[in-house]
C-alpha cells in the first residue's frame, strides 16, 4: 500500500508540474497579449485598475469645502504615522467654540498606501487618487497640507 | 571543410614552426585562457538577456524593449554600469576570503569547461576520466558560497550559504547517479568516447524508458545545484533578501552573477553531452542517408543547439514553478529522486549486461 502511495504520489507530482508548464508555454509561445503598459508612452491614455492606490487628498468642493472634522480617527488608524491633524477652534454663530480643522498634514514619504485612514474616516472626507508621479529633488516637499487654503467644513457635517 | 578543429589544428601548426615548443605551448595555453574567457562574457551577455526575454513572455510581457533595437543591448549597457560600481566590502567581513569568493566561483566555472567538447574533436582537455572530473569538480563549487556566505558576517548570508550547502551536497548524489547510468551504458569515462557511442542514436532514445528517467532526474538535480528557482533558497529574495551574496555590490556580485549562468551553460552542456549526444548530429540506426543529411549541419551548432535548448527547459521551470520549503527539498531529493535513481541504476546496469540497448 505504502509503494502504492508513493508511486501515485510521484504521478500526481509530474502530472501537475507539467499542467503549469503548459500554461507557461502557452504563454510563451501566444505573446500577442501583454498585459503590462507602455508607460511613458502612453501617458495620455495611461488606464489604471480601479484599486490602484497613489496617494491619499482631502475632498473639496466647489465651493472650497471639505468633509473633515477634525475628529483625528484617520491619525490614529494610520500604523506608520503619516498623518498629523492640527486642529484649532472656531467660534460658531451662537458664540459657542467648536474644534476644526486647521492643517491637515500629510507625509506621502512614509505612506505605505493601506487605506486604513480612509476606512477609518466617518464623514468620507479624504479618499485615495491615483496619481503616482511623485519623484521630487527634497524630500521636504512630500510633507503635504491637504486642505486648500481659505477652506471650511462643509455645513451639516457633524 | 572549415570547422572548429581545423582552425585549432592549423594555429597549433602555425605555433611548432613559428616558435620553440616550450613558447607555443605558453601561447597556446594564453590563446586557449583567453578564449573561454571570451565565451564567458558572450554566455552572460546572452543568457541574461534569453533569460529576461522568457520571463518576460512567459509573463505576458514584454521584457527589456528600449536599449538598441528590440532591447538587444540591455545586457551590455548593465555590464556597463556594474563595471563603474563601487565593489564595497563591509567592515566587519574577513577580507581575504570575502573577495576570493567571486573569483573562486568563476575560476570553478572555467576548470569545468576544460573537458567540455564544443565540437567535432574540438576540446580544450581530452582527458579519459572527463565525466568523473565534472562531477568532482562541479562539487567544488558549494565552498565558493559557503565561503562567501561566511566571510560576509552577515545572518542572511549565512542562511543562505547553509541552506545551500545542504542542497548542493544532497543533489550531488542524484546528480551523479543519473550520470553513471549513461557511464554505465556505454562503458566509458571519456567525452569523446561517449559521445561516439551515440553516432547510431542518442542514449535518451538508446536507453528506453531508465534513460528517460536519469533525464528527467539529471535535469531537476542540476537545477538544484546551479541554485536556480524552483530551489533557490540560497538566495531567496522574499526572505534571505540576498542569500550569500547580499553583501556584495558591483563587480564582484557580477561576477556571482556570471558563474551562476556559467554553471547553467556547464550543466546543460554535460547534460546535452551525456543524453542527447553532444556535438553528434541527430542519427537514426543504419539509416544512411538520412544520417548523411544530418552531418550537414554543422558540430558546433548542433551542440549549442541542444545545450540551449537544455538553458531553456531550466528557465522554463524558473519561470513556472513556486519555490520549494527547506524540507521539502530535501523530502524531494532523499525520499524520491535517491531511490528512484537507485532502482533505475540497477535497472540500467541489468540492461547494459544483457545487451537490451540498442
Amino acid at each position: 500500500m505504502f509503494i502504492v502511495n508513493y508511486i501515485k504520489n510521484i504521478f500526481k507530482g509530474v502530472k501537475s508540474l507539467l499542467v503549469g508548464m503548459r500554461r507557461t508555454g502557452y504563454y510563451f509561445t501566444h505573446h500577442k497579449e501583454i498585459i503590462t503598459q507602455q508607460y511613458p508612452d502612453n501617458k495620455e491614455t495611461l488606464n489604471l485598475p480601479e484599486r490602484f492606490k497613489g496617494e491619499v487628498v482631502l475632498i473639496h468642493d466647489e465651493n472650497n469645502e471639505h468633509a473633515c472634522t477634525g475628529c483625528t480617527a484617520c491619525e490614529l488608524a494610520c500604523p506608520n504615522a503619516t498623518i498629523k491633524i492640527v486642529t484649532k477652534f472656531d467660534i460658531t454663530a451662537e458664540g459657542k467654540k467648536k474644534k476644526a480643522l486647521d492643517k491637515f498634514v500629510y507625509h506621502l514619504e512614509l505612506c505605505t498606501m493601506c487605506n486604513l485612514c480612509i476606512i477609518a474616516c466617518p464623514t468620507d472626507a479624504i479618499k485615495m487618487d491615483q496619481t503616482f508621479e511623485h519623484s521630487v529633488f527634497d524630500r521636504k516637499e512630500l510633507t503635504k497640507i491637504l486642505n486648500k487654503p481659505g477652506s471650511k467644513i462643509r455645513d451639516g457635517v457633524e | 571543410m572549415w570547422s572548429f578543429s581545423n582552425i585549432a589544428d592549423s594555429i597549433q601548426n602555425w605555433l611548432n614552426q613559428t616558435f620553440s615548443a616550450t613558447w607555443s605551448l605558453v601561447m597556446q595555453m594564453l590563446i586557449a585562457g583567453i578564449a573561454v574567457i571570451s565565451l564567458f562574457a558572450i554566455l552572460g551577455l546572452v543568457l541574461v538577456l534569453m533569460e529576461r526575454k522568457v520571463s518576460a513572455w512567459m509573463q505576458i510581457r514584454l521584457g527589456p524593449n528600449r536599449v538598441g533595437p528590440k532591447g538587444i543591448l540591455q545586457t551590455l549597457a548593465d555590464t556597463l554600469k556594474l563595471l563603474v560600481k563601487e565593489g564595497l566590502t563591509p567592515a566587519g567581513a574577513d577580507k581575504i576570503l570575502f573577495n576570493l569568493a567571486p573569483v573562486l566561483a568563476l575560476v570553478i566555472g572555467m576548470l569545468l569547461m576544460a573537458p567540455i567538447a564544443f565540437a567535432k574533436d574540438f576540446q580544450l582537455w581530452n582527458l579519459n576520466i572527463g565525466v568523473l572530473y565534472i562531477s568532482a569538480v562541479s562539487s567544488v563549487m558549494v565552498i565558493s558560497i559557503l565561503m562567501a556566505g561566511w566571510a560576509s558576517n552577515n545572518k542572511y548570508s549565512l542562511m543562505g550559504a547553509m541552506r545551500s550547502g545542504a542542497q548542493i551536497v544532497s543533489y550531488e548524489l542524484s546528480a551523479g547517479l543519473s550520470i553513471l547510468t549513461i557511464v554505465v551504458l556505454c562503458g566509458s569515462l571519456n567525452i569523446p568516447d561517449i559521445i561516439y557511442s551515440q553516432a547510431d542514436g542518442w542514449w535518451i532514445f538508446k536507453g528506453h524508458i531508465p534513460a528517460i528517467i536519469s533525464f528527467v532526474i539529471f535535469i531537476i538535480a542540476v537545477t538544484a545545484e546551479t541554485n536556480r528557482a524552483p530551489f533557490d533558497l540560497a538566495e531567496a529574495e522574499s526572505e534571505l533578501t540576498a542569500g550569500f551574496h547580499t553583501e556584495y555590490s558591483g563587480m564582484k556580485f557580477a561576477l556571482f552573477f556570471l558563474a551562476e549562468y556559467v554553471n547553467v551553460f556547464i550543466v546543460c552542456a554535460i547534460g546535452a553531452t551525456l543524453f542527447l549526444g553532444g556535438w553528434m548530429p541527430f542519427h537514426i540506426g543504419q539509416w544512411e542517408s538520412f544520417n548523411r543529411v544530418m552531418d550537414y549541419i554543422p558540430s558546433s551548432i548542433w551542440f549549442f543547439g541542444k545545450t540551449f535548448f537544455l538553458i531553456f527547459l531550466i528557465m522554463w521551470f524558473r519561470w513556472t514553478f513556486p519555490r520549494l520549503r527547506i524540507d521539502q527539498l530535501l523530502n524531494l531529493e532523499w525520499k524520491y529522486l535517491l531511490p528512484i535513481s537507485m532502482i533505475n541504476l540497477l535497472l540500467v546496469t541489468v540492461i547494459a549486461i544483457l545487451g537490451w540497448h540498442f
